[in-house]
C-alpha cells in the first residue's frame, strides 16, 4: 500500500532540518509539509507520490512517533487489513489484521549484535599489496569462505 | 545565493567515485578503505575516495526493505564451477563463464562476514530441526550448517539485512566519504582520451546544488531497471513493482553514453510471482514443496514437460531454465487454463502430517517471515483477501519484463574478468569494433571498456545469479583494482570534457523549460511546450508493452513490431529534451525516466539484432520463434555513440571455460 501520516500522531519531527521519513525514504516520496500549504497540515510529513511507493515500510519502521501506516493499493486490495510493524533494536514485532478481523502476531529477530557495534577491521589483518592482483580480498580466509574450487573443472585452463 | 533558477555549482576532485549506495557499493566501500590504507603505507599514494548515494543507504537499493534468504551461498561442499554451469543454464547458456566462477569462490566471504557483523542465519541441527538466526548456533564460518531453500540459497532473518551491511561499509568509510541524497545523473569522459572516464555529475535532491566530480576511478553501481514496461497495475500499485521501483537503468545508460560496451541487453527477467503482490516464491517451492497448477490443479510442469523438449540441452538440465518454466506456465494461461494457483493448502497440510504442534506453529511463523522480511505489500493483499495459506490457495502471475544483471538476468556492462581461469585473450568473430578489447580481460577485474570506468552487481552482464551476497562481493573485487588502477595511473591527470556551466545546463534543462513555459497556460500539467516525467514514463511505458513483448501481446513480438518501436522511442527520446521538473523531486523523476529511455531503447535494439528467441517465456519473436544454436550461441553487445546517439549493435563469440555436459545428465534424485 502507499503509506499515510495520521495527523495525530506525526509532529514534523520536532521542526529538525529533515524527518526521518524523508532521511529514510529510499524514492524520496516522504515530504514535510511546514506550513501547511499543501496538505492543510502543518509541520506533518506526507507521502507525495503515493502510487510510486513500494510499500517497503521504511519510513513505518523508522518513524519515532509510529505516526506512519499502510493502506495497501486500493487498485488492488480490499479495505480493512493492516499490517503493522513494531521495529526494536534486535527484533520486530508485526501485527497482522485481516478484513474479516482475524488477528496474528509475529516476532523475528533481526540482528544478534547492538546496534552500532560493527567493528568493521577489528582483529583482520591488514591489505597485502604484493597480493592485490591475486584472487582473494584483504582479508583472505580469515572468514573461511574462500571455495579455490577443483582445478580439473577449468577446461581451457 | 542559490535558488531553483540559479543552482549552486559543487565541484570536487577524487581519485575514485563510488555512485551508489547498495550492495556492490557497500562491498566496494568495505574492501576498498583496506587497500587505500595499505596504499598510504606502502606506497604513499593518499586516495581520495567518496560514495555518492541518491537515497539513505541504511535502505537503499534492491535490498533495501530486507530480504528472507541470501541466494547465492556456495557452502564447502560445491564447487564454483557447479555455480559457473547453474548460473549458465538459467540463462539458456550465454553468460560468462570466468565472472560466474569468480564471484562464485569470493561469494561466501562476504556472507560469513554478514553473519559477523550480526545478521541472523537460520541453522539446521543435528537433528535435522531448522532454527532462527538468533539462537546463537555455530556460526557458518566455524562449520555450522545453514538451512537450504534450493541448492544456493539459504534462509535468514534478513529484515536488517540492508541495515547492518550498510552499518559496516559507513564505518569503513567513515561519514566524510559519503554523500548522500545526491542523484548523479551523467558521467564525463577525459578531455585528451575519450576512452577515458573522468568524472560523474549530479544534483542533490533536497538543495538547490549541481555536484560535479573529477575522478579517476569511477564504480557505477546503481542498480537494474524497473518500470520501462507497462507494469501490470496502473494505479497506485505502480510502485509495487517486483523489484525496486527506484531502479532506473541509470546504470546502464550512464555506461552506454560514456562509451562503455554493453552486453547481452536483450535479455530481460519476468518473475513468476505471487499475484499483484509480487511476494517470493523460492521458499514456498523450495522449502515448504509446493506445487503451482492450472485452475484446474494440473501441475503444468509435468503437464507440459514435453515442452522441455524443444529447447536442447537446457530444457534437460535438472532444473530447466527460469525462461522455460515460464514457457510451460504460459502455455496455460493462454489456452484459457488459467488462473495458476500456488497450492499452498496442500503443501502445508503434508507438512503437518510430520510436525508437532509447537513445528507448525513455527512453520506458520516462516511462512509469513519470507513475505514480511523483503515484501509486505503481500501480506497487504493475504489480509486484504483473507488469504491464510494453510485454508486459501493463492495466485501466481509472470509480471512486466525487468531488466537487471544481478538475479535471473544477465543483462549489463561487459567488464574485465580475471586473468586466471582460462579466459579467451582473441575474439573470434567479426564486427567487433577496432577500439574495444579483444578477449575477456583487459587488466582490470570489473573495468568496462572504458578506462577507469568499474562497474559491479546489476551492472555486469552476461553473469547472473550473484544476488544480494554476490553483488556485495563483486562490489568488493572492483574496489580492489580500482585501487590496483590509481596506483598503476598515480601521475595521470585527468580532465573533464565538458565545461562546469555545460554540465549544470543539462543536468537543469528540465527545470528550465518549466520556469520558461509555466505561465503560457492556466493548467501547469497541459503545456505544448513540456512534458511532464509522468507522461513521459507513461509513453515510454505503453511503445514497450505493446511493441517490444510486454504483457499486453503475452510477451510476442516481430521485426515489424520492433521497427515501429524503434521509430517510436526516436521521437521519445527527442522529446525527453522537453521534460519539465516543478520542483527538486521531478528534476530526479525526469532524470530517472531520461535513464530508463536508454536502457529501454538498448534492449529493444538487442532484441531486434539477435535474430531468434533464446529466452521463451521471458519473450518471444515470433518472426524467429526458435533459439538457434548455430548463429546465435553467441554474445550481443553495443555501443552507444551519445553524439549521433546511434547504437552499434554486434556479436561476440562465446567460450565455455568449465563442462556444462555435466548439467545434462540424468538427475540423482
Amino acid at each position: 500500500m502507499p503509506t499515510y501520516v495520521r495527523t495525530d500522531k506525526c509532529d514534523g519531527c520536532k521542526g529538525q532540518d529533515k524527518t526521518a521519513c524523508m532521511y529514510i525514504c529510499p524514492h524520496d516520496l516522504m515530504k514535510l509539509d511546514r506550513d501547511g500549504s499543501e496538505t492543510g497540515h502543518a509541520m506533518r510529513a506526507f507521502n507525495q507520490e503515493p502510487e510510486q511507493c513500494w510499500e517497503c515500510y521504511s519510513c513505518v519502521k523508522i518513524c519515532p512517533q509510529q505516526a506512519i501506516e499502510a493502506r495497501h493499493y486500493a487498485d488492488i486490495v480490499p479495505l480493512g487489513g493492516m499490517v503493522q510493524p513494531l521495529r526494536g533494536s534486535d527484533s520486530i514485532m508485526w501485527t497482522i489484521k485481516f478484513r474479516n478481523g482475524t488477528l496474528k502476531r509475529f516476532k523475528f529477530p533481526i540482528r544478534t549484535t547492538p546496534e552500532g557495534s560493527i567493528d568493521c577491521y577489528g582483529g583482520k589483518a591488514t591489505a597485502d599489496m604484493a597480493k592485490i592482483a591475486e584472487p582473494g580480498f584483504f582479508n583472505h580466509m580469515e572468514q573461511n569462505g574462500y571455495r579455490p574450487g577443483n582445478p580439473a573443472e577449468l577446461i581451457r585452463k | 545565493m542559490a535558488d531553483f533558477a540559479n543552482p549552486e555549482i559543487v565541484q570536487e576532485e577524487v581519485d575514485i567515485l563510488l555512485i551508489g549506495g547498495g550492495m556492490a557499493c557497500c562491498g566496494a566501500a568495505y574492501e576498498i578503505m583496506r587497500w587505500a590504507d595499505a596504499a598510504k603505507t606502502s606506497a604513499g599514494v593518499d586516495l581520495k575516495i567518496k560514495l555518492v548515494d541518491k537515497a539513505a543507504m541504511d535502505r537503499s537499493g534492491a535490498v533495501a526493505q530486507g530480504l528472507s534468504a541470501i541466494n547465492t551461498y556456495i557452502g564447502s561442499e560445491q564447487d564454483p564451477a557447479d555455480y559457473a554451469r547453474m548460473v549458465s543454464n538459467d540463462l539458456m547458456g550465454i553468460t560468462r563463464d570466468d565472472l560466474a566462477y569468480d564471484l562464485g569462490r569470493h561469494v561466501d566471504e562476504s556472507v560469513h562476514l554478514f553473519e559477523e557483523w550480526g545478521l541472523p542465519i537460520w541453522k539446521t541441527d543435528e537433528n535435522g530441526e531448522r532454527h532462527d538466526g538468533a539462537q546463537g548456533m555455530t556460526p557458518l564460518k566455524d562449520g555450522g550448517k545453514p538451512v537450504r531453500s534450493g541448492k544456493w540459497q539459504i534462509m535468514i532473518n534478513g529484515e536488517s539485512y540492508k541495515w547492518i551491511v550498510a552499518e559496516a561499509a559507513k564505518k569503513a568509510l567513515g561519514l566524510d566519504r559519503i554523500q548522500e541524497r545526491v542523484f548523479i545523473v551523467h558521467l564525463m569522459n577525459d578531455k585528451n582520451d575519450k576512452g577515458r572516464i573522468a568524472g560523474a555529475a549530479g544534483f542533490s535532491t533536497r538543495e538547490n546544488k549541481i555536484h560535479i566530480y573529477k575522478a579517476k576511478a569511477v564504480l557505477l553501481a546503481a542498480g537494474g531497471c524497473v518500470n520501462i514496461f507497462r507494469p501490470r497495475s496502473v494505479g497506485e500499485g505502480t510502485g509495487r513493482a517486483w523489484y525496486p521501483v527506484w531502479n532506473a537503468g541509470s546504470t546502464y545508460s550512464m555506461a552506454a553514453e560514456a562509451g562503455a560496451e554493453l552486453t547481452m541487453m536483450e535479455n530481460r527477467f519476468v518473475p513468476a510471482r505471487f499475484k499483484d503482490g509480487y511476494g517470493p516464491v523460492g521458499a514456498w517451492f523450495l522449502l515448504f514443496k509446493s506445487q503451482a497448477t492450472n485452475a484446474f490443479g494440473e501441475v503444468y510442469m509435468v503437464k507440459n514437460k514435453e515442452m522441455l523438449n524443444d529447447y536442447p540441452p537446457y530444457g534437460q538440465a535438472a532444473v530447466p531454465a527460469s525462461c522455460l518454466r515460464n514457457h510451460l506456465m504460459l502455455k496455460e494461461m493462454q489456452e484459457g487454463r488459467g488462473p495458476i494457483w500456488m497450492d499452498t493448502v496442500t503443501a502445508l497440510a503434508k507438512l503437518r502430517e510430520t510436525l508437532t504442534p509447537r513445528e507448525v506453529k513455527h512453520l506458520e511463523a516462516e511462512a509469513w517471515e519470507d513475505f514480511l522480511d523483503m515484501c509486505v505489500g503481500q501480506c497487504g493483499i493475504w489480509v486484504g483477501e483473507n488469504i491464510e495459506p494453510e485454508k486459501k490457495n493463492s495466485e501466481l502471475m509472470p509480471t512486466e519484463p525487468y531488466l537487471l544483471g544481478s538475479h535471473s538476468g544477465c543483462c549489463g556492462i561487459w567488464v574485465s574478468g580475471p586473468t586466471d581461469v582460462g579466459a579467451p585473450t582473441t575474439e573470434e568473430l567479426p564486427g567487433v569494433p577496432d577500439h574495444l578489447p579483444k578477449g575477456w580481460n583487459w587488466g582490470y577485474r570489473g573495468m568496462t571498456t572504458v578506462k577507469g570506468l568499474f562497474t559491479a552487481g546489476d551492472g555486469v552482464g552476461a553473469s547472473g545469479h550473484k544476488f544480494s551476497s554476490g553483488s556485495h562481493a563483486e562490489g568488493r573485487l572492483a574496489a580492489k583494482s580500482m585501487v590496483k588502477y590509481c596506483l598503476d595511473n598515480k601521475d595521470l591527470k585527468v580532465e573533464i570534457d565538458e565545461t562546469p556551466e555545460q554540465i549544470a545546463e543539462a543536468i537543469w534543462k528540465p527545470v528550465r523549460n518549466y520556469l520558461e513555459f509555466k505561465d503560457y497556460t492556466t493548467a501547469i500539467d497541459v503545456n505544448p511546450n513540456y512534458i511532464t516525467p509522468k507522461m513521459l514514463q507513461f509513453r515510454l511505458q505503453k511503445i514497450m508493452d505493446e511493441y517490444v513483448a510486454g504483457v499486453a501481446t503475452y510477451y510476442k513480438t516481430n521485426n515489424v513490431m520492433l521497427e515501429v518501436a524503434e521509430q517510436k522511442l526516436e521521437m521519445l527520446k527527442e522529446d525527453a529534451e522537453k521534460m519539465r521538473a516543478k520542483d527538486l523531486h521531478e528534476l530526479l523523476r525526469a532524470w530517472e525516466n531520461y535513464h530508463r529511455i536508454l536502457t529501454a531503447e538498448a534492449h529493444m535494439k538487442h532484441i531486434q539484432f539477435r535474430e531468434e528467441s533464446r529466452y521463451p517465456g521471458f519473450y518471444y519473436r515470433m518472426d524467429k520463434n526458435f533459439v538457434d544454436e548455430e548463429n546465435w550461441h553467441c554474445f550481443v553487445n553495443s555501443i552507444y555513440d551519445k553524439t549521433t546517439k546511434k547504437w552499434t549493435v554486434f556479436k561476440r563469440a562465446h567460450v565455455d571455460l568449465v563442462d556444462k555436459s555435466k548439467l545434462f545428465k540424468p538427475a540423482a534424485h
